[in-house]
C-alpha cells in the first residue's frame, strides 16, 4: 500500500459518515422538531409513516460515527465523549425517547399524545446537542496528554449555542423539504408554507456561522482566506448562493421533490466548509488525523470490510427507499 | 483519591445499569428473529394459515423489543468513550475494528430490512418477504458473533502488542484476535441462552393461552414449538455450559474460584459448594452445604484432583466473591429448572396430554422470564468475575475511565435510570398487552402498526384521533 495513505481514507469515511447520517437521520430528527405543529390524526400519522420504515437505518450512520471514530481514531473519540460529556448523554437521551415513540404512539392511543411529545421532545434535544457537538468541536478541546483537561462545561459557550440553533432550523428544514416530497394535501401546503421561512432562517444561521468561524482559531482564518487558497474556498460560499437561489425557486414553483435535494445540497456544502475548517486536524489546533489514527493493521482490517460493506449497505438501503417510494396517503403508502 | 473512586463507581454502575438494561432487549430479539423466520418458512413450505397468524402476532411483540434494543444499543456505543475513555483509547485499535465490522455486518442488515419486514409485506411479495426476515434474523446472529468476539477478548486478550504511547495493537493477525479462546464457548452459549430465552417467553404466552382457552390453535402452535426447544436446547446448553466453565478454568482461574467459592486450595479434591453464605473477611464461605470432592470432578473429572483456591491470587487481583457466587447459582438453577420443564413436556407430549396438563402450563408460565434472569445472571458472572480488570489481567478497571468527575456521572446516571424506568417500564407493559391477547383465527396484520393503521382501519384511526382530543381536553 505505498502511497496510500489509510488516515486520509478513514479520516474520509467517518467523514462520509457523519454526513450520510446527518442527511438522513436530518429529515426524520426534523420531523420531529416539526411535529407539534401538525394536525392531531391523520397528518401526525402520515408524518410519522413518511419515516417509520426508514428511521432506524438512517440512525445506524450514527453508531457507526461513534464506531469508527473509535476504531481508526481512538485518541480522538477518547478525548471528543468525555470533553462533550453533557450533550452526548442528553443526546443519546433524547434518541432513546423519540425512538421508542415510533413504536410506542401506536401501541397506546390512549396516551398518544404524551409519545408524540416524547418524539419531539427526543427530536429537539438530540439535534440541539448535535448542533452543540459540532460546534463545541470546533472551537476547540482543551487537551492535555493523551486525555481531555477541560472542566464539565467548556462546550458551553455562545458559538455552540448558536450551531446548536443552527442544526435545529436545518433538520426542521430537511424534514419540511421530506414531507413535501412524501406528502399531498394540507400537510404538503402546511409544509411549503414553513419550507421558505425554514430556508430563511437556515441562511441567516449558515451566514452566522461561517462569520463566526474564521475567528475562532488563527489557522481557520488563514486556511479560509489566505491567497491562494482563497481562490477554492470561495467557491463554497459561491456555491452556497447558487443552491440557495435555486432552492427558493423551486419552492415558488411548487416542485416537489427538488426542495429536499436543494436542502441536501445546503447541508452538503456546509459540511464540506466544516472539513475545509478542520483539515487536517481532527480536534483542531490539537490533534492530527495522523496523530490520532489507530495502526496501520486496525486501518487496513477495517478497510476491506467497509469497502466491501459499504456499497452492499448503500444498495440495500436503496432498495428499502424503493420499497416505500412514492407519496404516502392517509392509508400508508400506495 | 476518595473523590476519585466514587466516580468510578458510579461509571460502574452506569454502565452495568445500561448495559443489562440493553442486554435484555437482544437476548430475546435474537430469538423472535430467528423463531419468525422459521415461522414463515414453515408458513411458505405448508400454506397453512396458523403459522402466518403466529408470524403476525409475534412480530407486532418483535416491532416493540426491537425498537428499543435499537435505542439502548445506540446508548452502548457511547458509553466506551464517554464514562471509559482511557479504556476506548488503548483498547480501541483491537475492538474498535470488530465493533465497526459489527455495525458494517450486522446493524445495517437489520436496520435496512426491518422496513420491509415490518411494513413490506404487500409490496414485495411473500418470497421476498421471507428474504427479509431471514436477513434481520442473520444479523441479530452476527451482531451476537462481533460484539462477543470483543467481550471475550476482554476476558482473554490475545494477538496483541503494547506500543509506545500504552495502546493494545495487533500483531498475530486478526484470525487470532477475532477466534481467542473464550469466543467459541461464550458465542455458543449466549446464542444458545438467547434461544432459550426466547423459547420460555414464548412459550409462556402459549401457556397463558392455553390455560384459558385449550383449543386455540395459535396457543397450541406455539406451545408446542417452544417446548420442542426447551426439551432439545436446554440439555445442549447446560453441556456448552460446561463447556465454557473449563475454558474459562484454563484461563481464569480466579473467576472460577470465586464462582466457586473456594477461598483455600484443595490439594487432595474440592467439594462442590451448592449453598452457602460467602464471607470474604474471614475467607471462607458460611453455612456451607456442600458435596465432598464433587468440584474437582467437574472441573477436572478426577475426584482427587487438586484445586488451587484464592489463596493463591494476590487480594488486588480478585473479583467480588459474593455477586459472582450468587450469580452462578442463580443462572444454573435456572438452567437445570428449565431442563425439568423440557422434560416435563416430553412426558406430557409423549402421553398426548400436551396440551392437556394445566400444572404444566402453570409451570411454563411461571418460568416465562426464567430466561432473562438466567441471562442477567450469567452476564453478571462473567462480568464481574472479570473484575478487577477491563481487559483481563492486564488492564484495571479503575485506570480505564475517563477523567470523570462524580457529580456528572452521578447526574447521568440518574438521568439514565429515570428515562430507562419510565421509557422500557411502559414498554414492558405494552410488550404484556400484546401478549395477554390470544392469538387469532384471522390474526390482523400489524394493522396499528404505522403504516396501516389508518388505511385498513380507518374507523379505529379516526376514533383514536376523537379519542386523544379528548384526552388532551
Amino acid at each position: 500500500m505505498n502511497g496510500i495513505d489509510l488516515t486520509v481514507i478513514w479520516a474520509g469515511i467517518i467523514a462520509f459518515s457523519v454526513m450520510v447520517y446527518v442527511i438522513m437521520d436530518g429529515f426524520d430528527l426534523g420531523i420531529g422538531i416539526l411535529f407539534p405543529n401538525f394536525k392531531v390524526g391523520s397528518d401526525r400519522d402520515m408524518a410519522m409513516n413518511s419515516i417509520a420504515p426508514v428511521w432506524d437505518g438512517n440512525e445506524t450512520w450514527l453508531v457507526l460515527g461513534g464506531g469508527g471514530l473509535m476504531a481508526a481514531f481512538p485518541l480522538a473519540y477518547a478525548i471528543i465523549l468525555p470533553a462533550l460529556y453533557a450533550p452526548l448523554i442528553a443526546m443519546l437521551l433524547g434518541l432513546v425517547l423519540r425512538g421508542v415513540a415510533f413504536e410506542f404512539r401506536w401501541r397506546d392511543p390512549s396516551h398518544r399524545a404524551r409519545w408524540d411529545f416524547a418524539f419531539t421532545a427526543g427530536s429537539v434535544i438530540a439535534t440541539f446537542a448535535q448542533g452543540i457537538t459540532l460546534g463545541a468541536v470546533l472551537q476547540g478541546i482543551t487537551v492535555e496528554g493523551r486525555a481531555y483537561a477541560g472542566g464539565w462545561w467548556e462546550w458551553l459557550t455562545p458559538f455552540s449555542i448558536l450551531t446548536g440553533f443552527a442544526l435545529l432550523a436545518g433538520y426542521a428544514l430537511l424534514g419540511c423539504c421530506w414531507l413535501i416530497w412524501k406528502t399531498e394535501g394540507a400537510l404538503q401546503r402546511q409544509c411549503y408554507s414553513y419550507a421558505g421561512r425554514l430556508g430563511i432562517l437556515l441562511l441567516i444561521a449558515i451566514i452566522a456561522v461561517s462569520a463566526a468561524t474564521p475567528f475562532l482559531e488563527t489557522e481557520y482564518f488563514s486556511r479560509w482566506l489566505a491567497y491562494p487558497g482563497v481562490l477554492a474556498t470561495a467557491q463554497i460560499p459561491l456555491a452556497t448562493m447558487v443552491i440557495t437561489v435555486l432552492f427558493f425557486r423551486s419552492l415558488s414553483k411548487r416542485k416537489e421533490a427538488a426542495p429536499f435535494f436543494y436542502a441536501l445540497g445546503l447541508f452538503g456544502l456546509s459540511l464540506v466548509g466544516l472539513g475545509v475548517s478542520m483539515w487536517p486536524d481532527v480536534i483542531p489546533g490539537r490533534i492530527t488525523i495522523w496523530e490520532a489514527a489507530a495502526p496501520y493493521e486496525s486501518q487496513l482490517f477495517m478497510l476491506v470490510g467497509a469497502g466491501i460493506m459499504v456499497p452492499i449497505i448503500l444498495a440495500y438501503t436503496a432498495w428499502a427507499y424503493w420499497v416505500f417510494r412514492g407519496k404516502v396517503g392517509s392509508d400508508g403508502y400506495h | 483519591m476518595i473523590e476519585n473512586d466514587l466516580a468510578i463507581n458510579l461509571a460502574r454502575a452506569q454502565f452495568a445499569f445500561t448495559v443489562s438494561f440493553h442486554f435484555l432487549f437482544p437476548a430475546f430479539t435474537i430469538g423472535i428473529a430467528s423463531f419468525l423466520a422459521v415461522l414463515e418458512g414453515l408458513w411458505l413450505k405448508t400454506d397453512k394459515g396458523v403459522y402466518a397468524n403466529l408470524y403476525r402476532y409475534w412480530l407486532k411483540i418483535f416491532a416493540v423489543v426491537f425498537a428499543m434494543g435499537v435505542v439502548s444499543g445506540i446508548v452502548m456505543s457511547y458509553q466506551f468513550g464517554t464514562n471509559w475513555s482511557v479504556f476506548s483509547d488503548k483498547a480501541g485499535p483491537i475492538i474498535g475494528p470488530l465493533m465497526a465490522y459489527e455495525v458494517l455486518t450486522a446493524f445495517f442488515l437489520e436496520a435496512g430490512f426491518l422496513g420491509v419486514m415490518l411494513f413490506g409485506i404487500d409490496k414485495v411479495g411473500r418470497k421476498l418477504h421471507f428474504v427479509a426476515t431471514l436477513a434481520v434474523a442473520v444479523g441479530t446472529a452476527i451482531s451476537a458473533f462481533w460484539i462477543l468476539s470483543v467481550n471475550s477478548w476482554m476476558q482473554t486478550p490475545v494477538g496483541f502488542t503494547i506500543n509506545d504511547v500504552g495502546q493494545y495493537v495487533p500483531a498475530a493477525g486478526w484470525w487470532d484476535i477475532v477466534w481467542n479462546p473464550s469466543f467459541p464457548y461464550r458465542l455458543v452459549h449466549t446464542v444458545l441462552a438467547a434461544y432459550l430465552t426466547t423459547a420460555f417467553a414464548v412459550g409462556a404466552v402459549g401457556a397463558w393461552h392455553l390455560l384459558k382457552d385449550r383449543t386455540n390453535p395459535g396457543a397450541r402452535k406455539m406451545f408446542s414449538m417452544a417446548m420442542w426447544m426447551a426439551a432439545l436446547v436446554a440439555p445442549t446448553q447446560i453441556f456448552m455450559g460446561d463447556l465454557h466453565g473449563l475454558n474459562t478454568l484454563e484461563h481464569q482461574p480466579a473467576k472460577v474460584m470465586a464462582m466457586e467459592g473456594h477461598y483455600e486450595s484443595h490439594p487432595d479434591g474440592a467439594p462442590l459448594i451448592l449453598f452457602g453464605v460467602p464471607n470474604s473477611k474471614e475467607k471462607r464461605v458460611d453455612y456451607a452445604i456442600e458435596i465432598p470432592k464433587a468440584s474437582s470432578l467437574i472441573l477436572k473429572h478426577d475426584l482427587n484432583a487438586p484445586l488451587a483456591g484464592l489463596d493463591t491470587i494476590p487480594d488486588k487481583d480478585e473479583p467480588p466473591v459474593g455477586i459472582v457466587f450468587w450469580s452462578f447459582r442463580i443462572m444454573v438453577g435456572l438452567g437445570f429448572a428449565m431442563l425439568g420443564i423440557g422434560l416435563w413436556s416430553l412426558l406430557a407430549r409423549s402421553r398426548k396430554k400436551l396440551y392437556d396438563w394445566p400444572w404444566l402450563h402453570r409451570a411454563a408460565l411461571v418460568m416465562g422470564p426464567s430466561g432473562f434472569i438466567a441471562v442477567l445472571a450469567g452476564w453478571v458472572t462473567t462480568e464481574v468475575g472479570r473484575q478487577p480488570f477491563t481487559i483481563y489481567g492486564l488492564l484495571r478497571t479503575s485506570e480505564s475511565a475517563a477523567p470523570l468527575d462524580a457529580p456528572a456521572v452521578a447526574a447521568s446516571l440518574l438521568a439514565f435510570v429515570l428515562v430507562y424506568f419510565v421509557v422500557f417500564g411502559a414498554g414492558i407493559v405494552y410488550l404484556f398487552k400484546l401478549a395477554a391477547k390470544p392469538p387469532e383465527a384471522h390474526e390482523p396484520a400489524p394493522d396499528d402498526s404505522p403504516i396501516r393503521s389508518a388505511g385498513i382501519t380507518p374507523a379505529v384511526a379516526v376514533l383514536d384521533g376523537d379519542h386523544e382530543e379528548g384526552a388532551i381536553s
